[in-house]
């Protein structure tokens, strides 16, 4: 069964086209604003989004990503506010939907009823970013039955062995990590991303997606040279809440990520 | 027919039965795995435990006494209390053993620069002095609320040549601490080795800590073998993460007449939610690394906890703790804020000894349930650190609480 993601990355593969993924919080500043973000970044050309779900002890995020939890968690997200509004995205748009989370928040009633009620709203993958590949089976058993991708992490200090074995429970896509530390934004884009990437060609088939530390067009389209995918976070979601909380800011916050959507489709 | 042994060795993996195991980013995965590796070998080397050894006699003053509380027993008219004076420690607090072996295994592993997280301060100052011992660089993450109710060991950690960075995320406590300093690791871990301070945290943390403790448990139970001839009937211990319960625990698992009791910080009484008593209140969870139980709301966010001692004011505790109590090995309790203080002040009149409001959690609930034991019994109770870095902290208690002052 082919999600969505599965569906985006194949054709964007046949017209040998790069994909690009926006990341924002769920819930920041509010669910209903959430909706139309994601509704304005499909139309700004991103061609899937990850939802990150708030939680209260972000470890592997920087402050960026952080102050968007805290304020997601304070304006009162919960997990059933966050499927509504997945389900009000799904009226609007077909683009595929990642849920980037830490474990605790999808463990809380069940991981299994969460996986269903996750891909009832129409998400389509998740990307659990607390769940190395030692404690992924019973996880990814179950992602794989209720027809969510499991989408996996490998880092510059994964060795080969490692990363062999993550892109064998992976799908989707495999994301590599461009550096050592959390994510949030930074000046250059490491020089170790472009070996991981080759590194990681050698174990999957999989699209292969550069994240962590881009964000300015040169950024993206460096990692669009090498990947098939570009993954922008933390750049994004500072634009989002330095806008006004209006839709017209949303749109400008929208318009201005058009400009790394487009660096990586001149690649 | 002969019981089966207590098993609570961990798996390749650091599962204690459904507890504990490796959650953290995929980046720490193979750090973490050398790490462990790293310590089999040093856990096996003879020049190793020879440097462990020497440091813990020479510089941190072991063993420490196994003193018999002579005017507590009499007062409580119960069993004969015995204090494993760990506030006799080298920096004032059991939390120095495990820097000892973890910073060892550190320059072991060729990494110059240290960092760690500390709640009441205790073990922010023990990676501090070791580090300054073994001429490392060392930061520390802080609390920034524990930096205020905590400001001594503030002072004494930049004395030490340690930064102190405040950390002003969510309840700025020692959970915020741990998530900073994982952070830093992540960044920098080719270069940096964390030295997590208690029983908790991914594999091989968990292990690697109790291993570094135990060495509490080992002098008690030498030291009550030759003081009385026999064992003792319990043995009773703060758990904040649970590492002074499990140092002191781990080397009487298998005499199972040796009852064990861990005691939770009650904070305010379950009933106002404002306490850090994980398995009177919690649920099996998984926060910063491991599965074990956890204080958390019905979405999965984890609740913010109270105690008046920085140490113990943690929304987790160690998995290993988790595995024995389902084993119906350890028991787990916990006594109220008020309950620890007074037994600060009791403690110093009867016996002349300042406690840390951690550790005076344990006096607390012993002096509550002396009366279950006979005079026969001996009980063995762990004074993990001393309470000077408290006075202000309980001064300002008993100012807006009432109850007894200095």
């Amino acid at each position: 069964m082919k999600t969505r993601i599965d569906q985006c990355l194949e054709r964007l593969r046949k017209t040998r086209r790069k994909a690009f993924i926006a990341y924002i919080t769920a819930g920041d500043p509010g669910m209903a604003e959430t909706v139309d973000s994601v509704v304005q970044l499909a139309g700004a050309g991103a061609d899937i989004v990850e939802l990150g779900v708030p939680f209260s002890d972000p470890l592997a995020d920087g402050r960026v990503n952080q102050d968007a939890a805290t304020r997601a968690l304070a304006a009162g997200a919960t997990w059933g506010r966050l499927l509504k509004c997945i389900e009000q995205i799904r009226r609007k748009s077909p683009i595929p939907l990642i849920l980037y989370s830490y474990l605790n928040p999808l463990i809380s009633r069940g991981f299994e009823k969460t996986a269903r009620q996750a891909t009832a709203a129409g998400a389509d993958g998740f990307l659990i970013v607390d769940l190395p590949a030692e404690e992924m089976e019973p996880y990814s058993r179950i992602l794989g039955r209720v027809g969510l991708n499991n989408i996996c992490l490998v880092t510059p200090t994964s060795p080969s062995a490692r990363i062999r074995k993550i892109a064998g429970l992976a799908s989707g896509f495999v994301y590599c990590v461009s550096r050592e530390g959390v994510t949030g934004m930074q000046k250059q884009l490491a020089s170790s991303a472009l070996g991981l990437i080759r590194r990681t060609r050698r174990w999957t088939r999989l699209p292969i997606a550069l994240g962590f530390g881009i964000s300015t067009p040169e950024q993206a389209r460096a990692a669009a040279r090498e990947a098939d995918v570009v993954v922008v976070g933390s750049a994004i979601v500072n634009r989002f809440a330095a806008a006004p909380k209006t839709a017209a800011g949303r749109k400008a916050a929208a318009q201005w990520t058009a400009r790394l959507v487009r660096a990586v489709k001149e690649v | 027919m002969p019981r089966k042994r207590i098993d609570t060795e961990p798996d390749a993996h650091g599962h204690f039965g459904p507890y504990g195991g490796m959650f953290v980013p995929e980046t720490l995965m193979a750090p973490l795995q050398d790490l462990e590796r790293e310590f089999r070998a040093a856990r096996r080397d003879p020049s190793f435990r020879r440097d462990v050894e020497y440091y813990l006699r020479e510089y941190v003053g072991r063993p420490t006494p196994l003193y018999f509380a002579e005017r507590m027993t009499r007062e409580l008219g119960g069993p004969r209390i015995y204090l494993k004076r760990e506030d006799l420690c080298h920096t004032g607090a059991h939390k120095i053993n495990n820097c000892i072996g973890q910073c060892l295994l550190a320059r072991r592993m060729g990494k110059k620069r240290v960092i760690a997280e500390t709640g009441a301060g205790q073990h922010g100052v023990a990676t501090a002095t070791c580090a300054a011992l073994f001429g490392m660089q060392c930061v520390v993450y802080m609390g920034k609320v524990d930096m205020e109710r905590q400001a001594l060991n503030v002072f004494r950690m930049r004395s030490l040549g340690a930064e102190v960075v405040p950390v002003t995320a969510g309840q700025q406590t020692l959970k915020e601490a741990i998530s900073e300093a994982m952070r830093d690791w992540v960044t920098n871990v080719r270069t940096t080795h964390y030295v997590l301070g208690t029983a908790y945290g991914a594999h091989p943390y968990p292990v690697m800590v109790r291993t570094f403790q135990s060495v509490i448990g080992r002098e008690a139970r030498r030291q009550i073998l030759k003081q009385e001839g026999r064992l003792p009937s319990a043995l009773v211990a703060c758990v904040g993460g649970g590492s002074n319960a499990i140092g002191l625990f781990y080397p009487f698992l298998q005499d199972r007449g040796v009852e064990m009791i861990g005691v939770e910080a009650g904070g305010l009484g379950i009933r106002s939610g404002k306490h850090a008593a994980r398995f009177a209140d919690g649920r099996v969870g998984v926060l910063q690394g491991t599965r074990t139980w956890v204080l958390q709301d019905s979405e999965g966010q984890i609740r913010l906890t109270h105690s008046v001692s920085a140490g113990l004011d943690y929304a987790a505790v160690g998995p290993e703790h988790a595995l024995l109590r389902d084993l119906k090995r350890a028991d787990y309790s916990h006594v109220t804020d008020r309950e620890a203080v007074d037994a600060f002040y009791t403690l110093a009149r009867w016996e002349g000894i300042l406690g840390a409001l951690e550790s005076v959690h344990a006096v607390a609930w012993l002096m509550k349930n002396a009366r279950r034991w006979g005079k026969k019994d001996l009980i063995l109770v762990n004074l993990s650190g001393r309470g000077d870095k408290d006075v202000q902290q309980v001064s300002a208690w008993s100012a807006k609480h009432g109850g007894p002052k200095a």
